[in-house]
């Protein structure tokens, strides 16, 4: 780990967008869940997991866990901007000939596993805390959550089970971008007062915003919160967080551009002008 | 001859790779908290943290044996199971407790009676049914060294038979010889099959009975030649037709482009009736004397 500056965290989440707005062409991603979490990622990564190209297979490296799998853009461009892979595999996104899909496959470097199915990995997670408690080693297990993600009753029963076993060696980092798929969550299935309900489960949570490195760096800077149980952050972002055109809106879920727009959209990632997007993008999946 | 919990012991005390592990169903390991210590590990009524937190154990190198209620544990976590276990065919080992017939009275909310049929459509999980808990007993160290998932039947009946120690992932016991008919068996109807075949042979038919062990991988080379020299085979199992033994057998028969006589005993789109398992036996006629009952008048109706 090098610790970034802010200017190269921004620059690396930059990059690490432009990665993500590719990979919405040619058969598509989902954009905007990818989106909300680049900045968690990419300062995880940079600033926060003893992690690197070269200690991937070290027993006690830290791991990070992506339990909404579908945000897998942002981790592989952000693999590729650390060099964990490299940047020219990228575009093998949706080919035979790799294994870079709609959701992580073990296959690629620096993927601890797989995921796609929502609700499962902090249950694994607990297995690597677990394990790691046994071994008296003290590196981290991160988990990141979606917030919709939350429906699932299998987190919480793990949540239980987390705290039962005080395991601070454990992170959870819900990516509260405020969707689930095609619906605001709170329209559906309302998750607020969220922080009191983690405390209730013996998780100490804290809220941030999940686009200011700032706050991250301060409040990853206090985990573990407690010795009794898995510290939470709760990382309020922005479904879309950098293209203003797709930011929070419930109808750019999954995203299959045109590659015009794909073009236009990486205009608008720098500023330059707002996107005009037509094509059908109302993929449920 | 050991106990589970002591040949379980055995096996894991010496290697902490084994992580001994329930939700909450701690009937047949009762010693193992104060015998492990940390590597036992006890998630409460949560079949599906228990077995995505094994994956996570197995991921680091260690070997976790679950153990919870066959119904919610291959039903219930039954996605975790696939996902997070099958998928990357991690070395869990899933010992499902009071399957098929030893539910009893419990009701069809606890009957495991398509739990091989689940388990063993999962890519790489192996499905290992003991007769008793002698041949369990047997059979444990291999099941639980091999590097693939294994689901285990745990079969809580004593043994009515000397099983033979020779035991290999894939093999069958063949527990009698016989031309005439063939009777392929696992898990807890085993005892019942057996006393059947004596039976049988007893009133002058010749009869073949394998005890399979492992379903998956099934010992395709005992059952076919057993089925190729007898008249008639019979399948007999407490899980539903569909799906378990006799759908293994179907298909082993039409890889090999074979047909003949075959008389499946299962419960057929049906749970069974609830009650003490003497008298789940007698009601499903599935005891010694109703099996060799029905075995013979098929046999008869071919002559």
């Amino acid at each position: 780990m090098t610790t970034k500056s802010l200017t190269s965290l921004e620059q690396t989440a930059f990059n690490v967008r432009e990665h993500i707005v590719r990979m919405s062409g040619n058969g598509g991603c989902f954009i905007g869940a990818s989106l909300s979490c680049v900045d968690l990622i990419v300062y995880l990564y940079s600033n926060f997991l003893h992690l690197n190209k070269d200690n991937l297979n070290d027993p006690d490296r830290d791991i990070l866990l992506l339990s909404k799998g579908h945000d897998v853009p942002a981790l592989y461009g952000t693999f590729a901007e650390l060099g964990i892979i490299e940047k020219k595999r990228l575009n093998n996104h949706l080919q035979t000939n790799d294994y870079i899909y709609w959701h992580p496959n073990r296959k690629i470097p620096g993927v601890e596993f797989h995921s796609g199915s929502l609700g499962h990995l902090l249950s694994v997670a607990i297995g690597i805390a677990l394990d790691a408690k046994l071994r008296r080693q003290t590196h981290r297990v991160v988990v990141i959550t979606g917030d919709g993600e939350l429906d699932e009753g299998s987190n919480w029963e793990a949540l239980l089970v987390a705290a039962a076993y005080k395991l601070d060696n454990l992170l959870i980092i819900c990516d509260r971008n405020e969707f689930q798929a095609n619906i605001e969550t709170e329209r559906l299935i309302p998750l607020e007062p969220l922080t009191n309900k983690f405390e209730a489960f013996g998780c100490p949570a804290v809220e941030i915003d999940g686009h200011d490195f700032n706050a991250m760096r301060d409040v990853f800077a206090e985990t573990p919160f407690t010795k009794s149980g898995p510290s939470v952050v709760i990382a309020r972002t922005i479904r879309g967080k950098g293209l203003p055109s797709i930011e929070a809106r419930a109808d750019r879920w999954f995203c299959n551009f045109t590659d015009h727009e794909v073009q236009e959209l990486l205009k608008e990632l720098t500023g330059e002008h707002k996107a005009k997007l037509t094509s059908e993008t109302l993929t449920v999946r | 001859m050991m106990t589970y919990e002591d040949k379980l012991y055995e096996i894991a005390k010496d290697n902490d790779a084994y992580i001994v592990m329930t939700a909450e169903n701690r009937a047949f390991i009762r010693k193992m908290p104060e015998l492990l210590g940390e590597r036992f590990i006890d998630t409460g009524i949560t079949e599906q943290t228990l077995v995505g937190a094994a994956a996570g154990l197995a991921l680091r190198g260690r070997r976790p044996v679950l153990h919870a209620l066959a119904t919610f544990l291959t039903m219930r976590a039954f996605e975790f199971i696939r996902t997070d276990v099958g998928i990357p065919g991690l070395p869990v080992k899933l010992v499902g407790a009071f399957p098929g017939v030893l539910s009893e009275a419990n009701g069809p909310t606890h009957q495991a009676i398509e739990d091989i049929s689940l388990m063993r459509g999962i890519p790489n999980m192996g499905v290992f049914c003991p007769a008793d808990l002698e041949d369990l007993v047997i059979g444990l160290e291999s099941i639980l060294e091999s590097e693939r998932p294994f689901y285990i039947r745990y079969p809580n009946l004593p043994a009515n038979y000397q099983h033979s120690n020779n035991f290999s992932i894939g093999s069958a016991e063949t527990c009698s010889e016989g031309d005439d008919i063939t009777i392929l068996t696992y898990g807890a109807l085993f005892t019942q099959a057996f006393e059947a075949a004596q039976a049988l042979q007893k009133k002058g038919l010749s009869v073949q009975l394998l005890n399979l062990r492992t379903l998956k991988p099934l010992d395709d080379s005992a059952v076919l030649d057993s089925f190729q020299k007898t008249k008639l085979t019979v399948t007999v199992e407490d899980h539903f037709q569909i799906g378990g033994l006799y759908s293994i057998l179907a298909e082993l028969l039409l890889k090999n482009k074979l047909s003949g006589n075959v008389l499946p005993i299962a419960f057929d789109e049906r749970w069974f009736k609830p009650a003490l398992l003497k008298d789940v036996l007698e009601y499903e006629k599935i005891t010694a004397e109703h099996l060799a009952n029905r075995i013979k008048s098929a046999y008869e109706k071919l002559t």
